[in-house]
């Protein structure tokens, strides 16, 4: 194994309600680890905690409980200060490539913004140029350089952000869903376009989504959430021929495949809907809708266990 | 967006070629090309403030230079716009009160503005108790009337044209703060801000490069809408006698001294409604010209 | 009507934006027929117009939008030009539409039960209020609601994206509608609620024998329960056919470059298939095919002209000349 970038110990995030004394638990007692080098893909479905857990991991939102450790150092300890001279190498891309541009910065300033808050370049000119190459290898046309946001098509803005989040060299990129609010041919473009990136800047992605066919083509390993626990963490291709938690294979069973033959296949779908996260189910979070919960479930939280390099969290598991 | 783009040779010259972005001058420029109207209001408002500056080069008469004979006179060629109870030239008048009522316009304006727009940043912004406290205070203000609040004012630091000024500012700036801080909230959840914060961008600079350009639509109505309600405002206070002092001259003053004449001579009256009108027209155009030349939307490709 | 087995023809039909900047034609010379009985999907990229033709059948175009020609028939009534009241009388009776984004398409200050059974009463009349509340929570069971007589009396903050958009289904349906059109359906929800409301609609389709178009942008979803597809591109329909021809023997390059870029599991390949470019500026389209830039095959001929709709294979028809081409080379 390569070394690891990142690494939570029993990582919590909770938000206040607006009931004194309620909480939402967005984030449950998470440990897992980041390589350098790999896509760890976050999936579940939404209100998981998987956005917010991104944010958590890079300090965008204070966690409640648990370790962070980047590089081996741990940074939810840090002032703000301290800070301040890791978080140039933590960068996020965006969902929604309409709302995370501002609309009133041309294009030269969207991207300069993090050269200018570092002060990585000298002059104007040189600033201009760095830009001018992030959006060279972004494959924006540099001639756009004064454009604004809504003079750009949404692969073409998402494409700035990205341009935006690698302007300052960063080793880990946490992408937030950054292909789901595009058309599909579009969404290949940009797909191609981070796996490009990750080969030439050596990034390391956490990328969050929760279309398992997009996370097949862009990760390494495989994280599957549900209600802020971590059900399953595999690589890619074992997750893909043989889920061990009962919620993983049914997620595989649920997403609409572009092919009509497959259409009578005998596929079991998920009955019911996720449980509150102010008030979570006690043991599993998931036994509310397991089909396969026994006595055990209800009372326990399985930890999550190591099967062979694979980890699972469930009672049932049987590698 | 493909992958057989041309692009720009990648030579050093390659800052220059893709010039600079626009800066105040250029703007304002292409809103004079753009948008007649605004230029048009643009000359009109250079043109007053020139008349009021050199009021005492142009002026045929004194401010106050009285001619009992010639009272209550219309329009004539000695004066243009006729002359008041007093037999003074209502003309020159006019250029003397557009000092006073000019300044007292966008003065507090621009100062309740400023306040404004910094609290309400800080309020919506920081939250907590930061936001408690000013918002506290602004509805305080808010829930005085205005005219009792200035005149307040006015009678705990005794009338002169400085404190006409604090007096107004205070009444204005609360609607300001309260508008920003509503923007804020909203425009601090969105993903642009939340990506800035994601670089390490300060709060400050957030909140003055990403939130503040994004609230200025509103802020130009709110500034336009307050320069006729200051202007007005120390009408009412002079005619309480709190604010400027007869013999000194301003539009406001004018209006209320006009109106008992209003059946007999009512061009007294018209003379300084009129000016009072066009300022704030030209305000108003200038204010579109401006929203719509610092908005990206309306740039043409 | 030219096929009684239709229930709805739409022939020629021209949705306009008129601008100031000019005339963008969003829908330029659409036919569709929607069978009864069937479930037709309508598939294209955002900004392909295939909202607007849905817009246009149920006459919701925003201004600066107008339908500027053609014809739409529903159920042998003629919708096109058809006064404000009448259109209204037949939507919700017989004609229904369901939205992408169920929060906004509810009133987020009546209950949800309300709502429905406002829905119920404006068109029909004669039921009394304890009647149709009946219905309404009927309807809710149906549509697969727990708890019915307790969702009844929610707000629609107070349920979940999916249960909100049975709702949806819930208000589309209380009416019997002969057709249902369904906007984006399961784009806001999570796979395995997208995959509960698309079984619901092929069930209620089943059990109902209503007909439904399905407006996606997802293959997936059209794979999974469509009859008949038409694949629209900037304004025009290129290619339809029954679902499984198109899948197995598509022919237009362009859906042929669609079904390339979706990531498939089971497939593990190094890069993505792109189509390259973008969806042409409908301001500016090219002369010839809409989708010459961005076609690799694309000759002289497609850069001067359009092909018309042609057939490939019975009811299968291409907007291609290649196809012509490639069967005078068989020749």
């Amino acid at each position: 194994m390569s070394e690891i970038l990142l690494e939570t110990k029993h990582l919590t995030k909770e938000f206040p309600t607006d009931r004194k004394g309620q909480v939402v638990h967005a984030v449950n007692d998470v440990t897992l680890r980041i390589y350098k080098g790999e896509t760890l893909a976050l999936v579940g479905e939404s209100g998981c905690g998987k956005s917010t857990l991104g944010r958590t991991l890079i300090r965008m939102l204070p966690a409640t409980g648990g370790q962070i450790f980047f590089k081996g150092q741990e940074i939810t300890s840090l002032s703000e200060k301290e800070f301040r001279a890791i978080r140039p190498k933590m960068q996020m891309v965006f969902q929604d490539p309409y709302a995370s541009l501002d609309p009133r910065m041309s294009v030269r300033d969207i991207i300069a913004e993090p050269l200018n808050t570092y002060k990585v370049c000298n002059s104007k000119k040189e600033t201009t140029l760095r830009v001018a190459e992030l959006m060279q290898s972004v494959g924006v046309p540099v001639e756009f350089i004064n454009r604004y946001p809504h003079q750009f098509s949404g692969g073409q803005r998402q494409r700035i952000g990205i341009a935006r989040a690698i302007a300052l060299h960063p080793e880990l990129i946490v992408c937030d869903e950054p292909v789901s609010a595009l058309d599909v041919s579009v969404q290949s473009q940009v797909l191609n376009l981070l796996k490009d990136l990750q080969q030439e800047f050596q990034l390391t992605y956490l990328f969050i989504g929760h279309d398992l066919s997009v996370i097949n083509f862009i990760a390494d390993r495989v994280c599957v959430m549900f209600l802020g626990c971590v059900c399953e963490i595999s690589r890619k291709e074992e997750i893909y021929e043989k889920p061990l938690h009962p919620y993983t294979s049914f997620l595989l069973d649920a997403i609409p495949q572009a092919d009509p033959h497959l259409r009578n296949k005998e596929r079991r779908l998920l009955s019911g809907e996720i449980p509150s996260p102010v008030d979570l189910p006690s043991g599993c979070c998931f036994h509310t809708r397991c089909p396969y919960a026994s006595e055990i479930c209800k009372k326990e939280r399985p930890a999550l266990k190591d099967y062979g390099g694979r980890l699972c969290a469930c009672h049932a598991c049987q590698p | 967006m493909d992958e057989n783009l041309t692009y720009l040779p990648d030579s050093s010259d390659l800052a220059s070629q893709l010039g600079e972005k626009d800066g105040i001058k250029e703007k304002l420029l292409r809103m004079c090309r753009q948008n007649k109207l605004a230029a048009a209001s643009a000359i009109i408002i250079f043109i007053i403030i020139l008349m009021a500056v050199l009021a005492p080069v142009i002026a045929p008469y004194g401010e106050s230079e009285q001619d009992l004979l010639n009272r209550l006179q219309g329009p004539s060629v000695a004066h243009w716009f006729g002359t008041d109870e007093l037999g003074r030239d209502v003309f020159t008048r006019i250029l003397y009160g557009a000092r006073v009522s000019l300044t007292i316009g966008i003065l507090p304006s621009i100062i309740a503005l400023v306040v404004g727009v910094t609290l309400g940043l800080l309020a919506g912004y920081m939250g907590g108790w930061v936001d408690y406290l000013i918002m506290r205070v602004a509805d305080v203000m808010l829930s005085i009337p205005s005219l009792l609040l200035a005149m307040v004012v006015m009678y705990t630091l005794g009338s002169s044209t400085m404190t006409l000024f604090i007096a107004l500012s205070m009444v204005n700036w609360a609607s300001v703060a309260r508008v920003v801080r509503s923007h804020t909230l909203s425009l601090k959840e969105s993903e642009y801000v939340e990506a800035a914060r994601s670089i390490g961008v300060s709060k400050w600079s957030i909140m003055f490069r990403h939130i503040m350009p994004n609230c200025i639509p509103s802020l130009i109505v709110l500034f336009t809408l307050n320069i006729p309600s200051a202007i007005l405002s120390e009408s009412s206070l002079s005619f309480l006698g709190i604010g400027v002092q007869p013999p000194q001259a301003s539009w406001g003053l004018m209006v209320n001294q006009a109106k008992e004449f209003l059946f007999t001579t009512p061009w007294l009256c018209l003379a300084p409604c009129l000016s009072i009108m066009v300022v704030v027209l030209a305000f108003n155009f200038l204010g579109d010209g401006l929203r719509d030349v610092l908005d990206p939307y309306m740039k043409t490709q | 009507m030219e096929n009684e087995n239709n229930i709805l023809e739409i022939r020629g039909l021209q949705s306009y934006f008129f601008t100031e900047k000019g005339v963008v034609p969003a829908v330029d010379g659409l036919n569709l027929d929607i069978p009864k009985g069937k479930i037709v999907g309508l598939v294209g990229e955002s900004g392909c117009g295939k909202s607007m033709t849905a817009r246009s059948i149920m006459g919701l175009l925003k201004y600066p939008g107008k339908i500027a020609g053609g014809s739409i028939l529903f159920d042998n009534r003629e919708l096109v030009g058809c006064r404000n009241r009448e259109l209204r009388k037949l939507c919700g009776d017989d004609l229904s539409m369901i939205f992408q984004e169920p929060m906004t398409s509810l009133n987020p200050v009546l209950k949800v039960g309300r709502q429905v059974r406002g829905a119920l009463l404006t068109h029909n009349r004669s039921l009394s209020k304890e009647e149709a509340k009946r219905q309404v929570i009927e309807m809710f069971d149906r549509v697969g609601i727990p708890a019915p007589e307790k969702r009844y009396d929610c707000y629609p903050h107070e349920l979940s994206g999916g249960m909100r958009q049975r709702v949806m289904i819930a208000m589309a349906m209380i009416c019997k509608p002969k057709l249902l059109i369904a906007d984006e359906p399961t784009t806001a929800l999570d796979v395995t609620i997208e995959a509960q409301i698309l079984r619901l609609m092929k069930a209620l389709q089943q059990e109902t024998g209503m007909s439904i178009l399905i407006i996606t942008h997802n293959m997936g979803v059209v794979a999974e329960i469509c009859d008949y597809v038409y694949v629209m591109y900037a304004g025009q329909i290129m290619e339809q056919a029954e679902t499984f021809e198109l899948f197995d023997h598509t022919a237009h390059p362009y859906t042929q470059g669609l079904l390339a870029s979706i990531p498939r599991i089971g497939a593990n390949p190094e890069r993505l298939h792109t189509i390259p470019g973008v969806v042409p500026n409908l301001l500016h389209l090219p002369q010839g095919c809409t989708f010459c830039n961005r076609c690799a095959y694309a000759t002289e001929a497609c850069r001067q002209s359009r092909s018309e709709l042609q057939s490939v294979n019975g009811s299968h028809l291409v907007r291609c000349f290649r196809r012509e081409q490639r069967e005078e080379d068989a020749v």
